[in-house]
């Protein structure tokens, strides 16, 4: 494992001598890094899109509540908490994938996804909440900015649920291999992406919309 | 069981009944041919499960065939209408009408447009930066398939159901679910997103290939000047599309969930569309218009035996057009009625862009300056596209001021003014790398006495059928006309448009012929210099043509611009080769069954069959799950059958692809 990581960081035109490595000259591993690098962008530009209409559009609260009105600092406080904590954890499965240490990858793993599970599960009971109160998506352009940004950031995380809950099961079965170590690695970014996005709606959306 | 679709959706009116009739004849004799001469297998490995950007490379050609006829016949149509309806309904409906002038932009831009340019990247990126494939092969295929299914739902909206009567770009509030509520502007979401999409990963795509995959020695300013610009292309990609993903998500929440961002009512505001879509619409068409004028510098240099002028400077420049296509897209809309600040900063900018592409143009004549200028097909459309771009980008200019804007706003000045970028520009640009390219992918070229025939039938046409519109601009004509007053003095230069659009489809007619009749006599016209006819400078003419599925048997390396033509002007002797095996991502049918899952997925949401679109959607994960979970499979090539690939290539017994 530890040779075939350095093998794939070194971003070399010569030929591998191990031609068991598929196509020497192309290296996947630091490619696919950047690819994902650069999907990162583009997902993050459609937030982008997202934030700059929910800025124009919250204020538009049509006689419906207001941000200050709605908003529950302590809820936002903990999804935030859980959320950044199942970043770190992810972050520990990675140094124990570095290690080549299966179970502990393992373990820290499912502790995310249990993490990303309640964070989700939360933000469904927030969702309801609001709904129940008579507060849906349809009431104003306020809350249709709201629940689009927030949802889709929350139907990222349960995407990225499902893809954890596969790289468990390929890590679980293959092992830690040069494939499942690079695709570990893109969904690691993945997963500290979706928890930046989060720091900017707990900004934007939660602390600044109650001052 | 199927949500609003019913036997009605299958109800249309005669023009449109006599289309849908012809295109399932074309299919059912499609499909009996291919089961005829027994190639269902050889459509399976070849085709639909390939890998290799060549090969789909010409699949996007064979997609944007099929929807330029369409795009075309909507165009014929509504000149037709025209031509017809003074005084008096002509031969569509209103509604009808708005139908076809929406299908043929939607058309045009998103399955015609950019295929070309997806078509062009994967073509000849690979070949000209020394790379055997790009970065990610089976994303690649994906890519496609998107795109198909995307042009698929556009034929099918054709047989089932209404098209969107609001525009190629639906603006709300009219595209709303109070003022459409039917299921055109559901088709046009879903098409547009799923293809879209496809774009976005194909951006991703060609960026990582460029950054990476470049040959030994090939610095930046190594590259070929096509690579150049689409590298800006996939830049500004990468950058725009997905705003258009986050604005057509936000208008299907406005329809299918009954939220509010573009609504009239609760709080929601229609322009903040209108600016997001063109946020995305301005850099488009900077993406289709790159690759083109990387196009035109590969051409005029190959054409005049010189290097290309000012390498730099058009490095340069495509970079500058690149940036500021992001920061002038309020020109679209000058009547917003944002404040005249705002509106002279993005006036001034939209003229700063002419001064960049002004480089380009002079680049290129100064080229053929002191050349040995061959005055071959490519070349030609050359010509007219710099008189058709300079007239229209003159216009744009003209059209950047906002006081003149605002008389011709909305006018069939606009639409002179587009088309002459499009249709001169970019559609010439292509007619142009069809030509230059061709031998490369086939071996033998296309008959360049039809070629000559269709040029100047497209010529003419176009300026009959365009610089007419500039005149009714002035004198008032909006654009979507479906009928007018006799009085307005209008009705000749219609008739005369109508004229102009029926020598153009000559022209695309001989084309057509042409391409077939080419295939035809091939013998005739093969191509005996061993892969390099025209006598070219850069990579891709430097292996045999059509090219082997590695491409290049061993890599070079470069160490200037033009590599080929230092090569040749130095005369050595080639060294000896030494073969090496070779690995190939191997065909996987995963990218075809996506696009069809997505097809499913798209047309159930677009008439609310939940099941189906839940199944299409499962279907989709699915698929990506089990592609995700495999093991990155490979094909090898050993040096011996490298070897012998290329030797076949030199006795001359490899013949087509």
């Amino acid at each position: 494992m530890k040779d075939s990581l350095t093998i794939h960081h070194k971003d070399t035109l010569e030929l591998n001598p191990d031609l068991s490595i598929p196509d020497p000259h192309q290296d996947t591993y630091s490619k696919t890094i950047l690819g994902f690098w650069m999907y990162l962008m583009t997902d993050c530009l459609v937030f982008a899109s997202l934030f700059c209409t929910y800025a124009i559009l919250h204020r538009e609260t049509f006689g419906g509540p207001s941000s200050r009105e709605l908003f529950d600092l302590t809820t936002a406080f903990i999804e935030t908490m859980i959320l950044l904590f199942s970043s770190v954890t992810c972050g520990f499965g990675m140094l124990a994938a570095l290690k080549d240490e299966k179970r502990k990858v393992l373990f820290w793993l499912a502790i995310s996804f249990l993490l990303g599970a309640s964070f989700i599960f939360i933000e469904l009971r927030e969702f309801s909440e609001f709904v129940h109160a008579g507060h849906d998506w349809t009431k104003s352009a306020f809350l249709s900015a709201f629940f689009a940004l927030v949802g889709t950031h929350g139907l990222h995380v349960s995407f990225g649920l499902l893809w954890l809950a596969v790289m468990m099961g390929q890590i679980h079965y293959a092992g830690i291999t040069v494939d499942t170590f690079r695709r570990l690695s893109v969904f690691s970014l993945f997963w500290h992406f979706l928890d930046l996005i989060w720091i900017f709606i707990f900004t934007f959306v939660y602390l600044m919309g109650v001052i | 069981m199927f949500g609003k679709l019913t036997l009605e959706a299958l109800k249309h009116e005669e023009s449109q009944n006599s289309a849908v009739l012809s295109m399932l004849f074309c299919g059912l004799i499609l499909i009996g041919l291919i089961t005829y001469l027994k190639r269902w297998k050889w459509l399976w490995h070849e085709w639909i499960t390939t890998v290799d950007p060549k090969r789909i490379g010409i699949m996007y050609i064979v997609v944007v065939l099929i929807m330029f006829f369409k795009g075309f016949g909507d165009a014929i149509m509504m000149r037709l209408q025209q031509a017809l309806a003074v005084d008096g309904p002509g031969f569509l409906s209103a509604g009808h009408f708005q139908e076809v002038f929406s299908a043929h932009g939607t058309t045009m831009i998103f399955f015609v447009a950019m295929g070309v340019v997806f078509a062009l990247l994967n073509l000849i990126v690979p070949l000209q930066i020394g790379a055997r494939d790009v970065a990610f092969p089976f994303l690649n295929a994906l890519s496609f398939w998107l795109f198909a299914a995307g042009a698929m739902l556009t034929l099918i909206s054709l047989a089932v159901g209404k098209f969107s009567t609001s525009g190629w770009l639906a603006y709300p509030p009219l595209s709303g679910l109070e003022y459409s509520p039917n299921e055109g502007v559901d088709y046009w979401i879903w098409m547009v997103q799923i293809s879209g999409v496809g774009s976005t990963l194909s951006g991703v795509n060609f960026l990582i290939t460029i950054l990476k995959m470049r040959c030994p020695g090939m610095t930046f300013m190594k590259m070929p000047i096509f690579v150049w610009s689409a590298l800006c292309s996939m830049i500004l990609v990468i950058f725009a599309f997905p705003i258009l993903t986050a604005t057509l998500y936000m208008l299907t929440l406005d329809r299918y969930l009954g939220m509010h961002f573009f609504t009239v009512a609760a709080g929601g505001n229609y322009m903040m569309y209108v600016n997001l879509i063109w946020a995305w619409g301005h850099p488009e068409v900077y993406i289709l218009i790159l690759p083109i004028f990387g196009v035109f510098s590969e051409i005029v240099s190959t054409f005049s035996e010189k290097r290309l002028f000012g390498y730099v400077s058009m490095v340069w420049a495509l970079i500058l057009i690149a940036f500021y296509s992001f920061v002038v897209w309020v020109h679209h809309f000058f009547t917003m009625g944002a404040s005249p600040h705002v509106n002279a900063f993005f006036g001034i900018m939209t003229m700063v862009i002419a001064i960049p592409t002004g480089v380009k143009l002079f680049n290129w004549l100064f080229t053929k300056y002191r050349g040995r200028v061959h005055f071959t097909s490519p070349m030609l459309w050359f010509f007219a596209f710099v008189l058709n771009f300079t007239i229209a980008g003159m216009t744009g200019v003209l059209l950047s001021s906002p006081p003149v804007d605002f008389q011709v706003h909305n006018s069939l000045f606009l639409i002179a003014h587009f088309h002459g970028m499009v249709i001169g520009g970019f559609l010439f640009g292509f007619f142009a790398a069809f030509t230059y390219w061709f031998p490369k992918f086939t071996g033998f070229h296309l008959d360049e006495k039809l070629n000559r025939y269709a040029f100047w039938f497209w010529m003419i046409g176009f300026l009959l059928a365009f610089m007419p519109l500039y005149m009714l601009g002035f004198m008032g004509a909006t654009r979507r006309l479906d009928h007018y007053q006799a009085s307005t003095g209008w009705h000749p230069l219609f008739v005369i448009v109508f004229i102009g659009a029926l020598i153009i489809l000559c022209g695309a007619l001989v084309q057509f012929v042409g391409l077939f009749w080419s295939i035809w006599i091939r013998k005739r016209n093969w191509d005996y210099s061993g892969g390099d006819p025209w006598n070219g400078r850069t990579l891709e003419w430097s292996i045999p043509s059509p090219p082997p599925i590695y491409n290049f048997a061993v890599i070079p390396t470069v160490d200037q611009l033009d590599p080929l033509w230092a090569e040749k002007q130095r005369g050595l002797p080639k060294n000896e080769i030494v073969y090496e095996d070779i690995h190939l991502p191997r065909n996987t049918p995963m990218g075809f069954y996506i696009g069809i899952f997505s097809l499913i997925f798209g047309f159930a949401m677009v008439w609310l069959i939940w099941w189906l679109a839940l199944a299409g959607f499962a279907g989709i994960l699915i698929c990506v799950i089990i592609r995700l979970s495999g093991k990155d499979a490979h094909d090898h090539i050993s040096a011996n059958e490298v070897q012998k690939i290329e030797e076949s290539y030199r006795t001359g017994k490899q013949t087509a692809l």
